[in-house]
C-alpha cells in the first residue's frame, strides 16, 4: 500500500505546487499590451508583455545579432534604452564599458518587456530579416571549398551592402540536437537581389561546415538571417588593398563584382589572394577576366608552397611577403590607401604589421573566428 | 498532541539572538561566507532569506501536521520541504518582480539561490524535530530569518573593516572571516544559558 501511496503523496503535493505555479505566472506575469516605440516613433510595435525585449523584438521581425541565442553570454545584443527601464543588471555588466552604461546601453536578452519602451537601434537593423531559400547549386570550388547558391524565396528579395555576411541556419542532424547558427559572407553581388552564394569551406569537425559538405543536397529549404556587418567598401577616393585567403575570397568577391556592375572603375584596386598551392586556387579566370576590362584592377594570386606540377610562374611566397613587397616596390604611393582583408586571424594581424609599416591606417576586416 | 510550552515571542527573539541559525547551527554557511563581501548584496540575501523562511516553515508545518504525520511519510520528509521550498522561491520571484521590480533587482541573482540554502530547509526540519505548535513555528522561522539576516550584515560590516586592517598575509580573505565568525559565534552563543528554546 505504501507504495503506491508514497510516490502519490509526492505527486499530488508537487501537482498542487506546479499549478501554483502556473496560476501566480499567469497572473502576475501579464503584463497586457505594450508599445515598443523604436526611433522616436519612426516605428511603433504594439506586442505583449512579460518577455524579453530580444525575442520579442525577433518576433516581429526585427533581429538583433545575437551570437548565444538570447542567454546572456555573448553581450552582442546591446540595444540603446531611451526610457527608463531599471538599473543594470549584473548579468548585464560584465559586457558594458563605463560611456555604454551612462548611455542606457543595455542587453536586450536580459531587459523584460513590463511597461511601454523607447528604444533606438540602427537603421539597418530594419533591414535584417529571416528567410527561407532553396538551395539551387551546390559545387566545389577547390577540393575543400564548396560555392552554396541559395535562390530566397521567402521574401524573395534581398538588399545588402556588398562585403555584409549572412547567418546560415544548420537544422539539427546526427548527435547535433539543436539548430545552429553559423555566419558567412555573401559572395554575389547585391545586384542578384533573389540569390545568396557563400563560400563555405570544410572545417574538420565543425558543425555547420560538416553539415553543409556532408549533408547538404540541391534542391534543400534552408533559412538565412541577415545581412549583419560592417565590412563594406567605403566610399573614399583613396587606392583600395584587398587581401584574402580561403574562404575569405567571399565578401572581396562580393565587393569587387559590386565595384564592376555600378562602374566605380575609377579606384585602383589591388587584390592579393593567398593560397598554399594550385589546388587552392579558385576564381582565378574570372579576376583574370575583370583585369582585363578594367585597368585599374590587379589580381595578384600568390601561393606559398607550389608543388613542381603547379607550373606556377605566379608570386610566390608567404602572401604577407608579396603584399610588402608590392606595397614598397609596385604600388604607387603617390595616393592615400585602404586595407581590406577577410581570412583568418592569424592572416589579418600579420597584414595589419605590414599595413602599419607602410603607413596604412584605414584598415577594414572581417575575422574568422 | 503536545506542543513544548514556550512563548512565542521568547522563541522568536532567540531564534535571532541566542540561538541563531547560522551562529550556532551553522547552516546557510556557504551563502553567508561568498555574499557577506558586500553589504548591500548581504541585506538583499538576508530579506529574501527572511521570506522565503517564514513562509515554506509554515507550508512545510501544514503538510506536516495533515499529510506526513498521519500518513506516516516521515522519510519523505527531506524531498516534500524541498519541493515546497524551490515551488516558494520560485512563485515569490515573480511576485516580487511584479510589486517591487526594485527590490527584485536587489535581490537579483540570489533569490534562487536561496532554493539550496541548508538553513531554510534546517529550521523546517528543527520545527518538526522540536514538535512545535504553528504559531511557534512561523515565529521561529520569522526569527531565524531575521538572525541570518542579522549575522550576514554584521559579518559584512565586519569584513569591510578587515578589508583594511593589517590581517596576516595566510589568513587574509576566507582565513580571517572564519575566525570572525568563530567570535562572533561565542558572542551569540554567550546568551545562550538564558532561554532554552530546544
Amino acid at each position: 500500500m505504501e507504495i503506491i501511496v508514497a510516490p502519490l503523496v509526492v505527486s499530488v503535493i508537487s501537482s498542487v505546487l506546479a499549478l501554483m505555479i502556473v496560476v501566480v505566472d499567469g497572473i502576475v506575469n501579464n503584463y497586457g499590451e505594450v508599445e515598443i516605440d523604436i526611433n522616436d516613433g519612426k516605428k511603433k510595435l504594439k506586442v505583449k508583455g512579460g518577455a524579453p525585449l530580444l525575442q520579442t523584438l525577433s518576433s516581429t521581425g526585427i533581429f538583433v545579432p545575437s551570437a548565444c541565442g538570447g542567454r546572456g553570454s555573448c553581450g552582442a545584443c546591446k540595444v540603446k534604452v531611451l526610457s527608463d527601464v531599471g538599473p543594470h543588471l549584473p548579468t548585464e555588466l560584465p559586457y558594458m564599458s563605463k560611456d555604454e552604461i551612462k548611455e542606457n546601453i543595455r542587453l536586450a536578452c536580459q531587459i523584460k518587456l513590463k511597461k511601454d519602451i523607447k528604444i533606438y537601434l540602427p537603421e539597418e537593423l530594419f533591414n535584417i530579416r529571416k528567410f527561407k531559400g532553396i538551395v539551387e547549386n551546390l559545387k566545389d570550388v577547390t577540393y575543400d571549398i564548396k560555392e552554396v547558391r541559395i535562390r530566397l524565396v521567402e521574401p524573395n528579395e534581398i538588399n545588402f551592402k556588398a562585403g555584409q555576411y549572412v547567418q546560415l541556419v544548420i537544422p539539427p542532424y546526427e548527435n547535433i540536437k539543436e539548430p545552429t547558427q553559423r555566419a558567412y559572407s555573401i559572395s554575389s553581388s547585391p545586384s542578384d537581389k533573389n540569390h545568396i552564394e557563400l563560400l563555405i569551406r570544410l572545417v574538420p569537425g565543425g558543425i555547420a561546415t560538416t553539415y553543409v559538405h556532408k549533408y547538404m543536397k540541391e534542391g534543400d529549404v534552408v533559412e538565412v538571417v541577415g545581412p549583419f556587418g560592417e565590412f563594406y567598401m567605403r566610399d573614399t577616393n583613396a587606392d583600395m588593398i584587398m587581401v584574402a585567403g580561403g574562404s575569405g575570397m567571399a565578401p572581396i568577391k562580393s565587393i569587387i563584382l559590386d565595384m564592376w556592375e555600378r562602374g566605380i572603375t575609377d579606384r585602383n584596386v589591388w587584390y592579393f589572394f593567398g593560397a598554399r598551392s594550385k589546388r587552392d586556387l579558385y576564381y582565378v579566370e574570372l579576376f583574370q577576366e575583370l583585369e582585363k576590362k578594367w585597368p585599374r584592377f590587379h589580381f595578384i594570386p600568390a601561393l606559398s608552397e607550389p608543388l613542381p606540377e603547379d607550373d606556377w610562374k605566379g608570386e610566390v611566397g608567404l602572401i604577407t611577403n608579396v603584399l610588402d613587397k608590392y606595397l614598397s616596390s609596385v604600388i604607387p604611393t603617390d595616393n592615400s590607401k585602404e586595407g581590406y582583408l577577410c581570412g583568418s586571424p592569424g592572416m589579418i594581424n600579420a597584414c595589419i604589421q605590414v599595413f602599419d609599416k607602410h603607413g596604412i591606417k584605414d584598415v577594414y576586416y572581417d575575422k574568422f573566428a | 498532541m503536545m506542543y513544548p510550552n514556550i512563548n512565542p515571542l521568547v522563541l522568536f527573539f532567540a531564534s535571532i539572538f541566542t540561538s541563531n541559525i547560522l551562529l550556532t547551527n551553522f547552516l546557510g554557511m556557504c551563502s553567508f561566507i561568498s555574499i557577506s563581501k558586500d553589504l548591500k548584496s548581504s541585506n538583499g540575501l538576508g530579506i529574501a532569506v527572511t521570506l522565503v523562511m517564514t513562509i515554506t516553515t509554515a507550508l512545510n508545518w501544514i503538510l506536516e501536521r495533515y499529510v506526513i504525520t498521519p500518513m506516516e511519510l516521515g522519510y519523505l520528509r527531506y524531498i516534500i520541504y524541498i519541493i515546497v521550498i524551490a515551488a516558494v522561491v520560485q512563485v515569490l520571484e515573480m511576485i516580487i518582480d511584479r510589486v517591487s521590480p526594485n527590490l527584485y533587482m536587489v535581490l537579483g541573482i540570489f533569490l534562487p539561490l536561496i532554493t539550496v540554502n541548508c538553513a531554510i530547509l534546517g529550521v523546517a526540519l528543527f520545527m518538526q524535530l522540536r514538535n512545535y505548535s504553528f504559531i511557534q513555528s512561523v515565529l521561529f522561522g520569522l526569527g531565524s530569518g531575521i538572525g541570518w539576516w542579522l549575522a550576514i550584515v554584521l559579518l559584512a560590516a565586519i569584513r569591510k573593516k578587515t578589508e583594511n586592517a593589517p590581517v596576516p598575509a595566510p589568513l587574509k580573505g576566507v582565513g580571517i572571516t572564519l575566525i570572525t565568525i568563530g567570535i562572533m559565534a561565542m558572542a551569540f552563543i554567550g546568551f545562550a544559558g538564558m532561554i532554552n528554546v530546544q
